[in-house]
Formats: structure tokens, C-alpha cells, sequence
């Protein structure tokens, strides 16, 4: 077989193939790495090198200032609370529903599976879901985000369907044994999904974390708002809508360097993670997304 | 596993059945507590707006409540309709809708079959890290560089055309450019991401089709387009289905940030326009009602779509 595949007219397919790939690697990276790398040039250097990938004098300044100004660290400490308490919240809640809905003999599962299907075709809009929130008072609280997020129809269906997946002899003779529902949810069902949740824990992390919107929305306290929001405050609106002359003082306030150390700061942690979960993410997405 | 199959039901026996319901309760009782918070958040928050959408008949004003307001039937529709503006949002969302399917739908696709084509395993598995990469990252970080990048002064790119003596590039604020940096942004970040679904469908091809067909002396160009592409197919089919139901609500969050007075012309959908003329100028009953007219195209979309991919026989998604 191997020789086959080095005929003459089917290498050029190789060749296409590895210079394709190469390039879109290289333009993936390469905006990830300017930036990484100018986050630890000096002003000077930016200002006056022009277009450089290596600087010639490290330092630390862009992180130094970022870690003295109060609305990063405010931001920042705010983004890993909405995130941590939000994943908890997020990942408890729709781990134990998909459970309860991969129960089949359960009355009342196929509404509540079409009650969940149909949040993805029709939404009440913006307006309306705004007032609900402003009508149970959590505007300028956490739980905006945290209450209203704490599903995501999607994973919600995924993880359902992961469940049904686990044969039911195991579950079965657990009751024989004298488990209760909760004891067998708890030490025989969670052991056999972490990777599964492992999985949309991270889904669920990389959306709160990187969450603007809502947050815009929903706080209007400045000293709440999220890494996201002050990220869009230095690097997006200077040209965006709602810029007003005090706003625009606050974007020429930062250098450059501390932009893009803003940047490095907020992409990190996610990026940092998610390489450990590859391995689990390929196989959950491919479970569930094709069964729909 | 059934209730009723543990404890058989005989007909026209009331205690029975009732002991049977019991018994049922007494298993079924922690399950809906289960069910029960995932529940409440989708009745309050996703259907109780619902309801709320009957703003969009009245003239809502926040100090008289849903039960006080005036209502004006279907004034708030009249107005969208009639509203100026409505033929660039309807005209914005279709071109968007179409740049989007036309070349940024087809991406992952092309590139799930290029890296199919990979035989190095480390090549192909690290350069799967690398593409996604950019998942991960927030959409404000992804304009903030390319604001960073392409800055009249000092952007690392455009210092690098001039140092190379090419003219620099000035087109982030153009209206002309604003659809196409949008789209770029957009396979930039996800093409890697969206890919992973058709790299499952590629991994469960039967190996032995390939086989058959090498020794039949097909050509890689023709294995592709015999046996990868057609098993792909329904795949596809079901992200387009997908796809649709997001046609009227494009990317929101993404158009928000690269929006500007200037290309407001090229750049003002039905989401964008609700926020600046609901949340910033409080004209809560007209903005609900371009949210219903939007949700309700959407929807028909969708079942338009999965009853045609049904009726063609096909799976549907619904």
C-alpha cells in the first residue's frame, strides 16, 4: 500500500497539503506571539524599532504596571470570581439535570427534553430576558450572569445523551444493593463522567471567562465589571460606539506594552488549560454532537 | 428498569396502581430534584421573557408594569416596518448572512480534509493544538489585536510593509472592509474549532473502503471525492440545519465591537440595533417587537429547513 501512495502525480498532493497547513499554523500563531513578545519590550523599543518579533531588551514594566493599577486587578479578581463560581454553579446543575433526563421511565422527560430543545429555536429577546432579570433585581449582582447561564442547552443535551450511554446493569445492581438515587448518582455515575465533565467544565470556564456582553449589560457598577469589559475599555473602543471624552482619556492612559500584557494576562489561564483536556473534548464532542 | 416492569400492574386494581404510583414517587422524587434547578433556570429565564414579549403589543412604560401599559396591538410591527431603517438591517443581516455561508460555513470542511490528508501523526496533532488556539480566546481579544496589529502607527504589521517598502494598510475603520475583516476574524478564531466535528465523522470511515478502492487504483483526488465527501454528507446537512437558526441573530457579539458611526451603514443588524435603540435609548415595547420578528424568522427558518432535509429523505435535526 505504502509504495503505492508515493506514485509520481500523488505527491503533489502532499506537498499542498503540508504547505497549506503550514501557513494557516503560521498565521495562527504568529498574532499570538507578536503579541506575547512586545508585551515584554521596552516603550522605548516599540516606539522607535518598527516591526520586531525578539526584543532586544526584556522586562517586566507592561506587568509591573498592570499589577499596581486598582481596575486590573479590580477586573481581573472580578472575571475569576464570575468564572469560578459561575463553572461551579454551571457544571452541578446541568450534570445532575442531564442525569435525571437520561432516565427514560422518568414521567414528565420528553416535555422537559422539548422545553430544552425549544430554548434553542426561540428566545424572548434581548429586551424582555433584560426585564426579567431587572424584575428579580439582579442587575448590578453576579448572579445576572450566574442564574440565566447556569444551562446551555447544548452541552446539557450532550451530557444527557453520555448518560444514557452507560449501561443500565451497572446502575441496576446498585439498587439492588441498596444505593439511593443520590449515592448512585455520586459514587458510581460521577467516577465513570469525569472526563465528560471535565470536558464542559472547560466549556463552560472558557465562556464565563470570556464573557462581555452580559456583563455590559446587566452591571452598570464600573467596579464590577469583568477582565473582558476593561479589555474592551483599552484595546476595542477607541473606535467603537459609545465612546465618550472621558472614556477615551482612560484608553491613552495605557501604554501600548500594557495592552498587550492586558492581552496576554486574559488569554493565558484558558490556553494554559485546555491542552490537558484535548484528548477528552475530541472524543465528548464526537459522542454527542452526532446523535444530536 | 421500568417502574411498571418491577412491579407488574394488574388492570382495574386501584390500590395497586396507586401503590405502584408510590412506589414510582418514592424513586422518581430525588430524580426531579435533580431536574429541578436546571428546570427553574430555563422557566425563569428563558420562557418567563416569553411572556414577556407581550410588551411588544403595548406601549410599555417601566413604572405602569406589563399590567398597566397601553396597548397598542400592533403598532410596534407597523413602525419596524415602515421604519427606514429596516431595509439595511434586513439587507446587512442577508449579506452578512451569505458572506458567512458562502465562504465561512465551507472552512472548517476544506480544512478537516486537508488534515485528513496528514499521514505524520505528530504534525497533525500538534498543528490541531495550534488551530485551536484561538477558541480560547475572547472576541475582544481577537479585535484587539487586529487593532494592535494594523495601527497607522506602530502596528506591528504595518511597520512591517513599510519596512519592506509595501503601502500600509489603512482599512480597519473602511465601511468597504468592515464585512471582510469581520469574516476573517471570524475563520481566524473558529475554522480550527468548528473542524473538530468533521475530524470525528473522517475517524469513523471504514479504513477498508480506502483499501478497496487503492487496489481498485483509485487516485487520492478521487478517494476523496468517492468515499470521504459522501460520508460526510450528512454531517453537513445537519450543521447547516444548525446553521440557519442562527441566520437572523448573526454573530452579535462580534459585529458590537467592530461597529462604528461610520460603518454603521454596511455594518447595523436587527441584534445591534436593538441594543442602541432599546438598552441605550429605553424604548423597550418597539426594540421587543423587532425581537419577536426576528425569533419568529429564525424559527421558521429552522423547520423550514429540517422539514425540506426530511421530506428529501434525509435525518433531520429536530
Amino acid at each position: 500500500m505504502k509504495a503505492q501512495r508515493i506514485i509520481k502525480n500523488e505527491k503533489h498532493i502532499d506537498v499542498f497539503v503540508y504547505c497549506i497547513l503550514i501557513i494557516w499554523g503560521a498565521a495562527i500563531i504568529f498574532p499570538l506571539l507578536y503579541v506575547l513578545m512586545t508585551s515584554f519590550a521596552t516603550e522605548r523599543e516599540y516606539l522607535t524599532r518598527g516591526f520586531f518579533i525578539w526584543p532586544k531588551e526584556w522586562t517586566l514594566d507592561a506587568y509591573l504596571y498592570l499589577l499596581g493599577n486598582n481596575t486590573f486587578s479590580q477586573s481581573f479578581m472580578n472575571a475569576v470570581t464570575i468564572t469560578v463560581v459561575g463553572t461551579a454553579i454551571s457544571i452541578s446543575v446541568t450534570t445532575l439535570m442531564a442525569y435525571g433526563l437520561s432516565k427514560k421511565w422518568l414521567k414528565g422527560r420528553t416535555l422537559i427534553n422539548f422545553m430544552v430543545v425549544f430554548t434553542m429555536l426561540f428566545s424572548g429577546g434581548l429586551i424582555p430576558t433584560y426585564l426579567v432579570i431587572k424584575e428579580f433585581q439582579l442587575i448590578d449582582t453576579f448572579w445576572s450572569l450566574w442564574l440565566p447561564g447556569a444551562v446551555t442547552p447544548f452541552y446539557l443535551i450532550v451530557m444527557r445523551s453520555f448518560f444514557s450511554s452507560i449501561p443500565h446493569e451497572l446502575e441496576e445492581s446498585a439498587r439492588v444493593d441498596g444505593c439511593g438515587e443520590w449515592r448512585t448518582f455520586f459514587n458510581i455515575m460521577l467516577p465513570l463522567s469525569k472526563a465528560s465533565i471535565a470536558t464542559f467544565v472547560l466549556f463552560y470556564m472558557v465562556g464565563y471567562w470570556n464573557t462581555y456582553f452580559s456583563a455590559l449589560i446587566y452591571l452598570n457598577d464600573s467596579s464590577m465589571w469583568p477582565l473582558q469589559v476593561f479589555l474592551r475599555q483599552i484595546l476595542v473602543l477607541n473606535q467603537s460606539m459609545d465612546d465618550s471624552a472621558m472614556l477615551m482619556e482612560q484608553v491613552i492612559s495605557y501604554t501600548p506594552g500594557a495592552r498587550m500584557a492586558a492581552i496576554v494576562v486574559s488569554a493565558l489561564p484558558m490556553m494554559i488549560i485546555y491542552p490537558f483536556l484535548q484528548k477528552h473534548f475530541n472524543k465528548g464532542m464526537l459522542l454527542g454532537s452526532l446523535k444530536g | 428498569m421500568r417502574a411498571s416492569a418491577s412491579k407488574p400492574i394488574v388492570a382495574n386494581s386501584r390500590r395497586t396502581t396507586s401503590s405502584t404510583m408510590a412506589h414510582y414517587m418514592k424513586r422518581a422524587f430525588p430524580i426531579y430534584l435533580m431536574v429541578l434547578p436546571g428546570l427553574l433556570s430555563i422557566i425563569l429565564f428563558k420562557y418567563l421573557p416569553m411572556f414577556g414579549i407581550a410588551i411588544s403589543f403595548q406601549q410599555y412604560s417601566p413604572f405602569r408594569g406589563v399590567w398597566g401599559s397601553k396597548w397598542v396591538g400592533l403598532e410596534n410591527f407597523v413602525r419596524l416596518f415602515t421604519e427606514q431603517q429596516f431595509a439595511t438591517l434586513l439587507k446587512n443581516t442577508l449579506i452578512l448572512n451569505l458572506i458567512d455561508i458562502c465562504f465561512y460555513f465551507p472552512a472548517p470542511i476544506i480544512f478537516a480534509l486537508i488534515l485528513n490528508e496528514v499521514r505524520i501523526k505528530w504534525f497533525k496533532s500538534s498543528l490541531q493544538t495550534i488551530v485551536y488556539l484561538p477558541h480560547f480566546v475572547s472576541m475582544i481579544v481577537v479585535v484587539g489585536i487586529t487593532n494592535i496589529l494594523f495601527a497607522s502607527e506602530f502596528g506591528g504589521i504595518n511597520e512591517w510593509l513599510a519596512s519592506v517598502g509595501l503601502p500600509r494598510y489603512e482599512g480597519l475603520t473602511d465601511p468597504d472592509h468592515f464585512r471582510w475583516i469581520w469574516l476573517l476574524q471570524n475563520i481566524w478564531k473558529e475554522v480550527g474549532w468548528s473542524a473538530i466535528i468533521y475530524l470525528a465523522a473522517l475517524a469513523s470511515i471504514d479504513p477498508t473502503l480506502y483499501e478497496a478502492a487503492k487496489i481498485d487504483g483509485a487516485s487520492r483526488l478521487k478517494q476523496i471525492w468517492h468515499i470521504t465527501l459522501p460520508s460526510l454528507a450528512q454531517v453537513v446537512l445537519i450543521l447547516f440545519i444548525l446553521r440557519l437558526g442562527s441566520f437572523i441573530d448573526i454573530g452579535f457579539e462580534h459585529i458590537f465591537l467592530l461597529q462604528n458611526p461610520l460603518n454603521l451603514v454596511v455594518s447595523d443588524v436587527f441584534d445591534t440595533y436593538i441594543y442602541r435603540v432599546g438598552v441605550q435609548q429605553g424604548e423597550f415595547s418597539y426594540t421587543t417587537a423587532v425581537g419577536l420578528f426576528k425569533s419568529v424568522v429564525g424559527l421558521v427558518l429552522v423547520l423550514a429547513a429540517n422539514a425540506i432535509a426530511k421530506r428529501s429523505g434525509r435525518e433531520g435535526v429536530y
